[in-house]
């Protein structure tokens, strides 16, 4: 429902925590009460998650709206 | 919203009911849907939409009595539409045949038809279309009746034959040279009722004592017809058209008596009920209202043929002065109501719906958030429906129901809850007092907007008032009225009840339209008025003259739509400036909301703006507001725009009616100084110093950003505090920045950022309302 289809053009990041490159990994999102699992960048260490601009003002934006209007 | 007070609000909106011509139509012919047809020049459709009500097209169209036209609502303006002559041109140049209407299945039972006049013809046809067999007696050679002493001019024999063809293809057995003889011949009474299932009796206005006993009042020698039925003293028999009229023909009566006795005889062969759901029939007054006001006068189409009819161009010259008669006085006047692109009957209907419906989407909601409150639609409406009753009602409902959208409201009521937090909320008397006469409240916008005016009007009315002015700053509950949330609501107007009366109940003194408004509405017992007032009945301070338009417009604040005394006072107080006023077409009651109202630009941007740029648009003078939302909003589209306030007390710095209002972050921040400005400058209070925040550079680019997607920077601060703090960032290796995020309370904030070790420099900023389930799952 919610995938980040920019995984191929995403940053390269390090989580500074943990001095650890974040990889793709699975992490639950939820709202209202639904969970989604999504992939995402995630530092395997810590567990910190980056969820990118387009992510967080598309997809999840319009998830977020279909599920308030529930 | 219960369900019956849902109907009865849908009911109460008028724009379905028909126009006036529809309604004054015996048979209620879609006139205006018909005449729309004949101005785009499509004839065949307006031909099935009159052919639709009336099976004799020909027939009707050349010998109408057309009391439609009487009725016409063009009337008022100049003359009538030419109703029939377009009907006329309909039947003449749509090429189209009569349409035989859909039969149902055939009945057994059979009727009886005495008379082939158009009220026979059409008791006949409805009949037979029911699935009834039909026999027609005519007492004539030939079909037709009354309809044979017309002038072939104006009625040709092949019209009436080409209408007549109807009836063979409905499968009517007409029996001709069968007139209705006394018992002893062998078409009589007795015969039909024993033969038939019921009897039609269309045969004109003679009196028929010698065949008809019983039926028949003696002093008159005509049938005893009910009126709403078309009955008779025998069950079986039932009887219209000229016998009810005597000498006064009216073709189109006669086929409305035809129709109408069809339906009784139909509902008494089926066993209903004869007087049941009959209210609409035949001609009624409709309800529907239509302004005229603006239309330019223009002669009926004169018609170059009178015995041809209208040509094709003069029938859609006089299709095109029709009114199209319509209420839609709201959505006129409306962007929000005019944007769903119905009305409100509909849009009760469908709130209503949104809020009974328990499992799949509630499509409504948007809607429902989007109304400005304004009550603008109730000022216009000819029955006073108010669509902001409907929205707020479902709103409260949505907030009980835990259904309201959390994205809704939550950047208002975040607002609204800054306001009233210790950062602005303050309570005190006039220093040197230990009471108040009276308190000046100016709310949580102008103290946003412009905080040096809330000093100078403090100053100015402690100089003017006597007995003790106190100061009481917070936000009255507007925006969580609006949101429906009346929990959150009560609780700030009882906090603020609670302040006036430990502080003697003194009269409060409002900057606001909005705040005034909704002290009256909530603390009926509290004197309040507003600083208008006050401007208006005391000399004005000497900085008011120093820098005046000559000449603005005044918009008036929705929320004073019925405060004449303000309207008033604002007049008054540029009067006294000197300011030459002009005024808008829709001013005082009939002023339109900016979008702030209702909270309607925070729940629909795309609906706001066409609202503010219609106002901005009416005028190009300076316009003048009482309301500082108002003012920022038009000023934010570049109108210029002063609040009354700019010139009494104008800004030293700039040109006050160019200036932008500040962004969100600012008007908190605004709130906060202004707090602690009076605190330090009016009472002399030693404030604590306040924290000495982190350094942040926002470039422009960005500051807009953060304005659009409603990010605030105390929040901006939080988030770099927190990564600062507990070393939780991201770093994006290409361009050195570090990513952050934090959920402070409802929402996830994630800001791009990088610090030279002196300030932080914010590159983006974005927000979710998603949770993160963050960790490493063991």
């Amino acid at each position: 429902m919610i995938g980040n289809d920019n995984a191929s053009a995403a940053p390269a990041l390090t989580c500074a925590k943990c001095n650890r490159e974040l990889t793709l990994g699975k992490v639950t999102v939820s709202y209202l009460g639904s969970e989604f699992p999504v992939d995402l960048l995630k530092c395997q260490d810590c567990g910190t998650v980056f969820v990118p601009e387009d992510l967080a003002l598309g997809k999840m934006l319009q998830v977020e709206q279909a599920l308030e209007d529930k | 919203m219960d369900h019956n007070r849902a109907k009865e609000r849908e009911n109460q909106c008028i724009q379905e009911q028909p126009p006036k011509c529809m309604a004054a139509c015996p048979v209620h012919v879609d006139a205006r849907s018909m005449i729309d047809c004949v101005r785009r020049g499509d004839y065949k459709a307006g031909f099935a939409i009159f052919n639709k009500t009336v099976p004799f097209p020909g027939i009707i169209s050349r010998i109408c009595d057309h009391p439609c036209q009487t009725a016409c609502k063009r009337s008022d303006v100049d003359a009538t539409i030419m109703i029939n002559s377009l009907e006329r041109a309909c039947a003449d140049y749509s090429d189209s045949a009569t349409k035989k209407p859909l039969m149902l299945p055939k009945k057994e039972k059979k009727v009886a038809v005495i008379g082939s006049g158009l009220s026979g013809l059409t008791a006949a046809v409805d009949l037979a279309t029911k699935g009834y067999r039909v026999s027609t007696f005519e007492a004539a050679d030939r079909p037709g009746g009354h309809l044979r002493e017309f002038g072939v001019e104006t009625l040709p024999s092949d019209a009436i034959e080409k209408d007549l063809s109807l009836l063979n293809a409905l499968d009517v057995s007409l029996h001709l040279n069968s007139p209705l003889g006394n018992p002893q011949e062998d078409l009589n009474i007795d015969y039909l009722l024993a033969e038939f299932d019921a009897v039609y009796l269309g045969i004109g206005p003679a009196p028929v004592e010698s065949l008809l006993h019983g039926l028949v009042d003696t002093s008159d020698g005509l049938i005893t017809i009910t009126p709403l039925t078309y009955s008779t003293s025998h069950q079986k028999i039932f009887a219209g058209g000229g016998h009810r009229y005597g000498h006064i023909y009216s073709p189109i009566t006669s086929m409305m008596d035809g129709r109408l006795a069809a339906v009784s005889i139909d509902r008494f062969l089926q066993g209903a009920s004869l007087t049941a759901n009959r209210e609409l029939e035949g001609p009624f007054e409709t309800r529907l209202f239509t302004k005229t006001d603006g239309v330019s006068p223009k002669p009926a189409t004169p018609m170059a043929n009178r015995f041809n009819g209208y040509a094709r161009e003069e029938a859609e010259a006089e299709a095109a002065r029709c009114l199209n008669c319509q209420c839609l006085e709201c959505v006129k006047v409306c962007e929000y109501l005019a944007h769903y692109k119905s009305y409100p009957k509909r849009y009760v209907r469908e709130i209503y719906n949104n809020d009974a419906i328990i499992m799949g989407s509630h499509n409504a909601n948007r809607m429902i958030n989007t109304c400005a409150l304004c009550s603008l639609c109730k000022a216009v409406c000819p029955v006073d429906l108010d669509m902001s009753e409907i929205c707020l009602d479902a709103r409260q409902s949505m907030v009980g129901k835990g259904k309201m959208p959390p994205s809704a409201h939550d950047f208002a009521l975040r607002d609204m809850a800054f306001s009233n937090s210790d950062a602005f909320t303050l309570a005190r008397h006039e220093p040197g007092h230990s009471t108040s006469n009276s308190i000046f409240f100016p709310g949580c916008q102008l103290s946003a907007s412009s905080p040096e005016q809330v000093t100078q009007i403090y100053e100015y009315l402690r100089r003017n008032l006597s007995d003790g002015v106190g100061l009481v700053l917070g936000c009255c509950g507007a925006p969580a009225d609006w949101a429906g949330e009346k929990a959150i609501t009560d609780t700030a107007i009882s906090a603020f009840a609670d302040i006036l009366k430990k502080m003697g109940s003194p009269k409060i003194i409002t900057a606001c339209s909005s705040c005034l408004r909704l002290f009256r509405n909530h603390l009926p017992d509290a004197q309040v008025e507003s600083v208008q007032t006050i401007l208006a009945i005391n000399p004005l301070p000497e900085s008011a003259s120093v820098k005046t338009p000559e000449h603005v417009t005044i918009h008036d604040a929705c929320a004073s739509r019925h405060d004449h005394a303000v309207q008033g006072n604002v007049r008054c107080i540029l009067e006294k400036l000197g300011v030459k006023i002009s005024e808008l077409a829709d001013n005082r009651h009939l002023t339109p909301c900016c979008s702030y109202g209702g909270l309607m630009s925070l729940a629909n941007a795309e609906v706001a703006e066409k609202v503010v740029r219609r106002r901005i648009s009416e005028s190009d003078a300076d316009y003048v507001t009482y309301c500082a939302m108002c003012r920022d909003n038009f000023a934010a589209r570049g109108k210029r725009a002063f609040h009354i306030f700019d010139l009494i007390w104008p800004p030293s710095d700039e040109d006050p009616a160019a200036r932008k209002g500040p962004g969100y972050s600012k008007r908190h921040e605004n709130r906060a100084k202004l707090k602690l400005h009076l605190l330090r400058n009016v009472w002399n209070e030693k404030t604590a110093e306040e924290d000495k925040p982190m350094k942040l550079n926002i470039p422009p680019d960005v500051t807009e950003l953060l304005e659009a997607r409603m990010i605030l920077i105390e929040d901006i601060r939080k988030v770099i505090a927190h990564a600062e703090s507990a070393g939780q960032r991201l770093l994006d290796r290409k361009s050195g920045h570090f990513i952050a995020h934090y959920k402070p309370v409802s929402v996830t904030y994630w800001v791009e950022y990088s610090s030279d070790g002196i300030e932080f420099t914010i590159h983006n900023a974005y927000s979710h309302r998603m949770e993160l389930i963050e960790g490493i799952s063991k």
